[in-house]
């Protein structure tokens, strides 16, 4: 059988980080998944960066909801592209958020992802994002808007093969 | 080597059935994902529900669910703490026929010491003007033990309702390393 979802690597953070990286990414996949299991210093959104590019080339839009309200949230011209709204991460509880970057490692188009965040205390989060550069993705960073990821917080990049 | 594997299917034969089982889940994996194809014969309703109990227990289970449906503005609900897991979605009884909706659970690391939380997404389609939905939930089980067996309930604990004949669910595991 085709193996087509298979581990690239896998981080538990022994410390406390700033950011968490998967670099040298192989283009031998088509589609890329992160999965974060994560907690943080302070209420922290959470983010990507890939291939360490810093610039304002990020922009998502997040349908979300916090269990009494609900919206569409637009994030444009950003320094990491955004996965949640109300799925942010905190100090005691741990937040999942699921990633899917698509056709990662083509050099024709800019870069798309759908993200799933939940926060069981605060919200649930649906995103898109791009990021507009047309270089594969070599590398992706996790990254916070404030404070740092917490020691324990696990994260695992898989790399799907279309067959 | 492949992560992503199969470990269980369940298709609900003739005659349906109230409930869905996985036990004896293999505690070899990092994450579990469900992915369900169903319909109950809840009466009268063209979106039904199911719900859900990881290890027979019946407390600890809320949720925060976002929700949109028929052209609705969407909508964001939340509950807990409930005897069962919710919200998770299919299609009812008076939904168009052979038309099944579509759910999927994210599991992260139920083999771990922390409480459970997990995300529910789900779809409905009927191919008329109504009864078309899009639901999305983050829930948590607050319990530390290890997931070793996940039941689903057509529409609730104890109800004669039951998913209809050819609903399937399959139970997958992921694998980090």
């Amino acid at each position: 059988m085709a193996i087509t979802y298979e581990p690239i690597a896998t981080t538990t953070l022994t410390t406390s980080a700033s950011s968490v990286t998967f670099s040298s990414i192989g283009s031998g996949y088509t589609d890329l998944v992160l999965v974060i299991n994560a907690a943080a210093s302070t209420l922290a959104n959470t983010g990507l960066r890939f291939n360490s590019d810093s610039g304002s080339n990020y922009s998502s839009t997040i349908l979300a909801g916090n269990g009494s309200a609900a919206g569409s949230f637009r994030y444009s011209n950003a320094t990491y592209g955004q996965i949640n709204y109300y799925g942010y991460l905190e100090t005691t509880r741990i937040v999942n958020q699921v990633v899917h970057i698509m056709n990662y490692s083509n050099s024709t188009t800019y870069k798309s992802y759908l993200g799933r965040a939940n926060n069981s205390s605060n919200g649930t989060d649906a995103t898109v994002g791009i990021w507009r550069n047309t270089n594969a993705i070599t590398s992706v960073s996790f990254v916070l808007n404030t404070g740092t990821i917490s020691s324990g917080s696990t994260f695992s990049l898989y790399g799907i093969a279309a067959a | 080597m492949a992560t992503y594997k199969k470990i269980s299917t369940v298709t609900v034969g003739s005659g349906g059935a109230s409930t869905i089982e996985f036990t004896s889940i293999p505690q070899t994996y990092t994450d579990l994902v469900i992915r369900i194809s169903g319909r109950t014969d809840e009466s009268g309703q063209g979106r039904s529900y199911f719900r859900w109990r990881f290890n027979s227990s019946a407390s600890g289970y809320s949720y925060r669910w976002t929700y949109g449906y028929d052209g609705n503005v969407v909508n964001s609900v939340l509950d807990g703490p409930i005897s069962t897991g919710l919200v998770a979605l299919m299609n009812g009884a008076s939904s168009t026929s052979n038309t099944f909706g579509n759910t999927e659970f994210y599991i992260p690391n139920y083999t771990g010491s922390q409480n459970k939380s997990l995300s529910v997404d789900g779809v409905t389609e009927n191919n008329t003007s109504s009864i078309y939905m899009l639901s999305l939930s983050s829930s948590i089980w607050a319990d530390t033990s290890a997931i070793t067996s996940i039941t689903l309930y057509a529409v609730n604990v104890g109800s004669a309702n039951k998913f209809v004949e050819h609903t399937t669910a399959t139970l997958y595991g992921i694998k980090n390393s």
